[in-house]
C-alpha cells in the first residue's frame, strides 16, 4: 500500500514551434515504448492525434444514442398523451390502439425529429465535457509558465511520469535528442 | 491586394491578374500570434473600441429601453393594445416572430452548412454569425411569449403532469413550432459555445486583468489544447454541424406550416416550406452583411473579413433573391393555373386591393433592388452594398407583411377587415432592435468575434497552419 509515492512532477514538456516537428517527436517517443504521452497544440492538427494512435473517436456513438433515445421518448411522449392518457380525437383519428393510432403518424414526426436533434446536441456537449475531464481549470500543466503558450503559438509534447517507462533524466536525455525548442519539468 | 495567403482551388493570388484576384481567406502576414492579437485585444479590450461602439451601444440600449416600456404597457393593458382584430388576429406579433427568427438562421446555415461544404471562407464569419443567431431567435421568441397575453403561463405550451390533466394537441403546427425553436435556440447556444471554448482557451492565456483571466478561464473551462480533446472537439463539433442543417431546414418549414396547414388562399400551398427557408436565409445574409461590413472597418479586420467573404455574401443573396423571386412569381402562377376563384381573387387583392402597395415595395425590395448586385465593383463597393442589405432586410419584413395581411381579404366579403398596427406594436418592435444591438455589442466587447484557433488553420504551413485544411478534410 504504502510503498506508491506520488510523483513529485507531473511529467516532461517539450516545445516546438511548428505541427510536424511534434508529430515526428511523437511517433518516435511511441516508438520507444512511452504510453502516457500527449501532444498539445493551439488550433486542431489532425496529425498529432493520428501519431498518437487516436484515430477514431467515441462522440458519434454517443451522439447517435442520444439522438436515438430523444427521438423515441419524444414519440412514446406524444402518443401517451395525445392517444392514452388523454385521447384527442380529430378527423376520427384517435384511439387507444396503436394502428388506429399510427394513421396520423406523420403528424407527429416533426417533435419526434426536434426531440432527436435536441439530446443528440446535448449528449454531444455534455459527452465531450466529461470525456476530456472538463471542467477542469487548474490542471498540473498550468504549472509550467511555457504551457501559456500552448494556446498561442507553440506546439508541446508532454511525458507523464506515471509512465512506466518514465526516469527523469533517461526521458530527458530522450527528449533532447527529439530537436525540440526547450524541454521543461513540469511540477505536480 | 493584400499578399494572399490562402486560394480555395488551387488559384493563388500571385495569379496572372486577368485569373480571379478575389479568393484570399486571410490577408496581411499573420502567424499563430498576430491572429490571436489582433482578435483577442478586441474581446480583452486591449484595443480600444471605437468611438462608434458606444454610439451603437448607446441606441441599442435606449431603445431596449423603449422595449421595456411597450412590454410593460402591454402586460398592463393587455394584447387590446396592439392593432390586432378579427381577421387580422396575429398581425405584428408574427410578423416580426417569422422576421427575426428567418434572419437568424443564415447564421447556422454560415456555421454548419458551409462547414459541410468545405467553405473556408465561413471561418471568419462563422463566430458573429451565431451570435446573430442567438440574438435574433431570443427577440423572436418574444412575440408569440407575448402575443399569448399571459406570458407567465407559457409553460403550458410544454406536455407536463398536471391538474387539468390536458396536453398539448401534437397534431398542430402551432405545438411543433414550440418544440422546433427552443431546440433551435438550445442547439445555436450549444454550437456557438463549443466553438468558444478553445477561444476563451486563448484569451485565458492572453488577457492582461486577473478578472479577465478568471473569468475567461472559467468559461474555457480549463481547455488545454489535449490532442486527445481536438480529435473529440472536432469529431462533436462536425456532428453538431450535420445536425444543424436539416434542424434549420424543419425549423423554418415548421414556421411556414403555421401558415401552410390553414385553409386561407394563397397560404395553403406546398411552396411555402421551401420559399419560407430560402427567404430566411436571404434575410439572414442581409443581417449578416449588415453587421459585417461596420464591423470590419471600425475595427480593421480586413485581413479576416476579406473582400472574397463580402462577394461571397453578396453572391449568396442575389441567388436566394432570385429563388424568392420565383416563389412569388410562383405564387401568381399558381393563382392563375389552378382556377380556384378564391386564390385567384386573393391574389388579384393583393396586387392591387387596399394593401397593394406593401406588394410593390416587396417586389421591389426583393427582386429589383439585389439586381445590383450583379456587377462585383457594386458588390463590393461596402456602402452601395449597405444600402441593398437594408433595403432587402425592409423587403423581407413586407414579405411576411404581405402574407398576414392576407387575412383582410379572404372568402366572405363579409370577413373582410383592415389591419393597422398601433404605435405599441411599433415600439416593441423597433425595442427588439434595442435587445438585439445591446447584446450584439455586448459579445462583440467580450468574446472574440472572429475563431481564433480556426483562422490559424487558414494559415500558410510556413507560418505554422495548416494551408486552410482543416480537419474535416483530413485522415478519418
Amino acid at each position: 500500500m504504502s510503498d506508491v509515492i506520488e510523483p513529485k512532477i507531473y511529467g516532461l514538456l517539450a516545445e516546438y514551434d511548428r505541427p510536424d516537428p511534434l508529430i515526428e517527436a511523437i511517433k518516435k517517443v511511441r516508438a520507444e515504448g512511452y504510453t502516457k504521452i500527449d501532444g498539445y497544440s493551439p488550433y486542431a492538427v489532425a496529425g498529432i492525434a493520428d501519431a498518437l494512435g487516436f484515430i477514431k473517436t467515441e462522440m458519434a456513438t454517443i451522439m447517435l444514442c442520444g439522438g436515438l433515445v430523444g427521438s423515441t421518448s419524444a414519440f412514446l411522449m406524444q402518443w401517451w398523451t395525445n392517444a392514452i392518457d388523454y385521447p384527442i380525437n380529430i378527423g376520427g383519428r384517435a384511439s387507444l390502439d396503436v394502428f388506429e393510432f399510427l394513421k396520423s403518424w406523420p403528424s407527429f414526426i416533426p417533435i419526434t425529429f426536434e426531440g432527436g436533434i435536441l439530446t443528440c446536441a446535448l449528449s454531444g456537449v455534455f459527452g465531450l465535457i466529461a470525456i476530456c475531464g472538463l471542467p477542469r481549470p487548474h490542471h498540473p500543466l498550468f504549472n509550467a509558465n511555457i504551457f501559456s503558450r500552448c494556446s498561442r503559438d507553440r506546439f508541446f509534447l508532454s511525458v507523464e511520469a506515471t509512465d512506466p517507462k518514465f526516469d527523469l533524466e533517461a526521458t530527458k536525455a530522450l527528449l533532447a535528442t527529439l530537436s525540440p525548442m526547450s524541454v521543461t519539468e513540469v511540477p505536480a | 491586394m493584400a499578399t494572399g495567403v490562402l486560394a480555395h482551388d488551387g488559384h493563388h493570388s500571385s495569379a496572372p491578374p486577368h485569373v480571379e484576384p478575389l479568393p484570399v481567406a486571410i490577408g496581411g502576414q499573420h502567424s499563430m500570434g498576430s491572429v490571436c492579437d489582433a482578435i483577442g485585444d478586441i474581446a480583452t479590450c486591449v484595443k480600444p473600441h471605437p468611438k462608434n461602439w458606444y454610439i451603437v451601444f448607446g441606441i441599442g440600449f435606449t431603445l431596449a429601453a423603449g422595449f421595456l416600456v411597450a412590454v410593460t404597457y402591454l402586460l398592463t393593458y393587455g394584447t387590446g393594445v396592439w392593432g390586432i382584430n378579427v381577421p387580422t388576429a396575429w398581425g405584428f406579433a408574427i410578423i416580426n416572430f417569422v422576421w427575426w427568427i428567418g434572419i437568424g438562421h443564415a447564421g447556422t446555415l454560415i456555421s454548419a452548412i458551409l462547414l459541410l461544404l468545405h467553405q473556408r471562407w465561413r471561418t471568419s464569419i462563422n463566430r458573429f454569425a451565431e451570435a446573430m443567431t442567438i440574438f435574433a431567435v431570443m427577440c423572436a421568441g418574444v412575440f408569440p411569449l407575448l402575443h399569448m397575453g399571459r406570458p407567465w403561463l407559457a409553460y403550458w405550451l410544454f406536455p407536463f403532469p398536471n391538474n387539468f390533466a390536458m396536453y398539448p394537441q401534437f397534431r398542430s403546427p402551432l405545438a411543433w413550432d414550440v418544440f422546433a425553436v427552443t431546440t433551435y435556440g438550445t442547439v445555436s447556444v450549444i454550437f456557438w459555445y463549443v466553438g468558444l471554448i478553445p477561444d476563451f482557451g486563448v484569451l485565458r492565456d492572453s488577457a492582461p486583468t486577473k478578472i479577465q483571466r478568471w473569468a475567461y478561464g472559467m468559461l474555457s473551462l480549463g481547455w488545454r489544447g489535449s490532442a486527445y480533446h481536438w480529435r473529440r472537439y472536432e469529431k462533436v463539433y462536425l456532428i453538431l454541424a450535420g445536425i444543424s442543417t436539416p434542424l434549420v431546414f424543419s425549423v423554418h418549414s415548421i414556421v411556414s406550416f403555421d401558415f401552410a396547414v390553414s385553409i386561407v388562399p394563397l397560404w395553403h400551398a406546398t411552396i411555402f416550406p421551401p420559399f419560407f427557408v430560402i427567404g430566411a436565409i436571404f434575410s439572414g445574409f442581409a443581417m449578416v452583411l449588415f453587421l459585417a461590413l461596420p464591423l470590419r472597418k471600425w475595427y480593421g479586420l480586413e485581413d479576416f473579413i476579406t473582400d472574397w467573404h463580402i462577394d461571397n455574401c453578396a453572391k449568396v443573396m442575389l441567388g436566394t433573391g432570385m429563388l424568392v423571386s420565383y416563389g412569388y412569381f410562383c405564387e401568381v402562377w399558381m393563382a392563375w393555373y389552378s382556377h380556384s376563384l378564391y386564390e385567384a381573387d386573393t391574389t388579384w387583392q393583393r396586387l392591387f386591393g387596399p394593401y397593394g402597395w406593401s406588394y410593390w415595395t416587396l417586389i421591389f425590395c426583393n427582386f429589383i433592388a439585389p439586381q445590383v448586385l450583379w456587377y462585383r465593383p457594386w458588390r463590393l463597393n461596402p456602402y452601395i452594398l449597405f444600402v441593398v442589405c437594408v433595403i432587402v432586410l425592409i423587403g423581407m419584413w413586407f414579405e411576411r407583411y404581405v402574407i398576414v395581411i392576407t387575412l383582410t381579404r379572404e372568402y366572405m366579403p363579409s370577413m373582410w377587415g383592415r389591419y393597422a398596427p398601433t404605435v405599441w406594436d411599433w415600439l416593441l418592435y423597433i425595442g427588439t432592435f434595442g435587445i438585439f444591438f445591446t447584446f450584439f455589442m455586448l459579445f462583440v466587447r467580450y468574446v472574440p468575434m472572429i475563431s481564433i484557433t480556426e483562422m490559424r488553420e487558414l494559415l500558410p504551413k510556413s507560418a505554422g497552419g495548416q494551408d486552410g485544411h482543416s480537419i474535416a478534410e483530413g485522415p478519418p
